[in-house]
């Protein structure tokens, strides 16, 4: 049994305040990876909303969080954090200042779980009622181009928030734009398609719901 | 623009678009005169195309040579970009990608700026051949080497080289005193990429007229062998009659000219449409919803530049 999301006392509901500088950074650097990776951005029976929401992804580059960050509309995107490792993002003074204060993501130590300290607990801790979330249900980026199995944080996340919106997004051609391994960019157009929200089902079995939840992202791939 | 014959082509061009907008506006005004509203339609975006093509085309030229060049090696940068989006390589070649899209194409555009001749001409097609075939072996991937690496080496040639040429133009030593300054040479380009655009237009109006028998069925459905010799004798009959605005060609040489404009651009119109059938893609990019890529828009003048370019070399005897 798993016990609902410990939501008292109610945490921080307000958009951190950024300084000018980290607001600017923020803004080049979104603008800069849409630009690089000339991103076409689709919304196929779905629409961009500041409510709650999950946006589960295919992972394939390191620019993906900030692509698809980029790619919501600016209110949006303020109440968005993405989800990401902190093994690497701890990793020197620039990733951390980036990690922290531009993009005010939600750091996930991925070689420490412990029981108490659940991964997804401390998402839903830190989204609080306010904010939604960018996460790779895959848990590493793809060697390949193909998507791999979902982990099964995301049926976690699903089962402890039922009222959250959960955004598939399908990112097409950034492992070209920026394949692992390599850290200079080739500017090829690149395309992130979000579908239409999906939930838990009543008694939705995990591996069910993480398989319709992959087919979800791969169907956005026409 | 300080030449007669500047102004003249200047007017005519605005009047012929003003024109063409009335006639299309008239169109869509009265559905009832029993033409099919799509093709109005794509006459009407067409025409804006123009519009827009030429105010692009105006601004550049105002702003100088330099700028004009710019322009242009932006368009090939984002052809290219279309070009090896839709081109399936791999890993191996990122590198070589890298240094293709922000050392050699840049370059080249710079050389081309400074009318260096004697280095661009063999830039991309000697030198940076080498480099990817090199790079690429290097980065140790060897599956479909050659077909990945000339993949390469044909977007870097048709985007980058070719698209070069029609700025070159600019820099062309052309009798200056009797044509009438760098005018002449702006002239110049415009003359090319008036034919080329009039070609493209002709020849879909000849297929629309006449169109009997098609070139190659699987690659094209709507480039017919009646349309391309409409295409290209209409052409012809446009460089004859425009003769005076392109500085050194004669009127018979103009009219040789048009119809060799005509023929490469249906040309380099077939070779994309081979490539995009291949993709499985009507077309490249999607840089404005429902209309094509850049490199859809310049597949002609990429092939027809290069050939203009020597010819004018020719007949200024240069």
């Amino acid at each position: 049994m798993l016990a609902p999301a410990d939501l008292s006392p109610p945490p921080l509901t307000q958009p951190v305040s950024r300084t000018p500088l980290c607001r600017l950074t923020g803004l080049g650097l979104a603008g800069l990876a849409r630009l690089l990776a000339g991103a076409s951005v689709r919304w196929i029976a779905s629409q961009p909303d500041t409510c709650q929401r999950v946006y589960f992804a295919n992972h394939t580059s390191h620019l993906d969080a900030l692509l698809i960050w980029a790619s919501l509309p600016r209110l949006v995107r303020e109440v968005t954090r993405p989800v990401a490792a902190k093994d690497y993002w701890s990793g020197g003074p620039v990733r951390q200042w980036l990690a922290q204060e531009v993009f005010d993501a939600i750091l996930i130590d991925r070689t420490d779980i412990k029981v108490h300290q659940s991964p997804v607990d401390l998402m839903l801790r830190e989204a609080g009622t306010t904010f939604s979330l960018i996460v790779f249900p895959e848990g590493s980026r793809s060697v390949t181009g193909e998507v791999g199995e979902f982990k099964s944080g995301l049926y976690y996340l699903a089962k402890k928030r039922p009222d959250i919106e959960l955004i598939p997004v399908h990112i097409d051609n950034l492992n070209r734009v920026l394949p692992r391994g390599e850290f200079l960019p080739v500017p090829l157009l690149s395309c992130i398609s979000f579908g239409p929200p999906l939930w838990l089902e009543r008694d939705e079995a995990k591996l069910d719901f993480l398989a319709r939840a992959r087919r979800a992202v791969l169907s956005l791939k026409e | 623009m300080n030449d007669i014959r500047t102004i003249a082509l200047i007017a005519g061009v605005l009047l012929l678009l003003l024109l063409v907008t009335a006639v299309g506006q008239f169109l869509k005004r009265h559905p009832d005169r029993g033409i099919d509203a799509a093709a109005v339609r794509t006459f009407n975006l067409r025409i804006r195309g123009w519009w827009i093509l030429c105010s692009v085309l105006a601004a550049a030229f105002w702003l100088g040579s330099t700028a004009t060049v710019t322009l242009f090696g932006l368009v090939s940068f984002w052809a290219l970009r279309e070009f090896i989006t839709l081109t399936p390589t791999r890993k191996g070649d990122h590198r070589s990608l890298f240094w293709v899209f922000f050392l050699f194409t840049p370059l080249h555009y710079v050389l081309v700026g400074m009318n260096r001749y004697d280095i661009y001409s063999v830039f991309l097609p000697v030198y940076a051949t080498l480099f990817v075939l090199a790079r690429s072996a290097v980065a140790g991937d060897y599956k479909r080497f050659l077909e990945r690496t000339a993949k390469i080496q044909a977007g870097l040639v048709v985007c980058v080289y070719c698209l070069s040429f029609a700025p070159a133009l600019l820099e062309l030593p052309i009798d200056t005193a009797a044509a009438g300054g760098r005018d002449a040479n702006f002239r110049l380009l415009f003359f090319l990429i008036l034919l080329v655009q009039f070609a493209d237009c002709m020849q879909y109006v000849w297929s629309r007229v006449l169109g009997q028998r098609l070139v190659a069925a699987a690659v094209s459905s709507n480039r017919t062998w009646e349309g391309l010799l409409g295409g290209a004798t209409s052409t012809a009959l446009l460089a004859a009659v425009l003769w005076w605005a392109a500085p050194p060609y004669q009127p018979w040489q103009a009219a040789v000219a048009g119809l060799v404009v005509a023929v490469m651009g249906f040309a380099g119109g077939m070779t994309m449409s081979a490539i995009k059938r291949d993709r499985g893609v009507k077309d490249y990019g999607t840089l404005v919803a429902g209309h094509g890529g850049v490199l859809d828009r310049i597949d002609s003048i990429c092939f027809a530049a290069p050939v203009f370019y020597h010819m004018t070399v020719l007949v200024t005897g240069g």
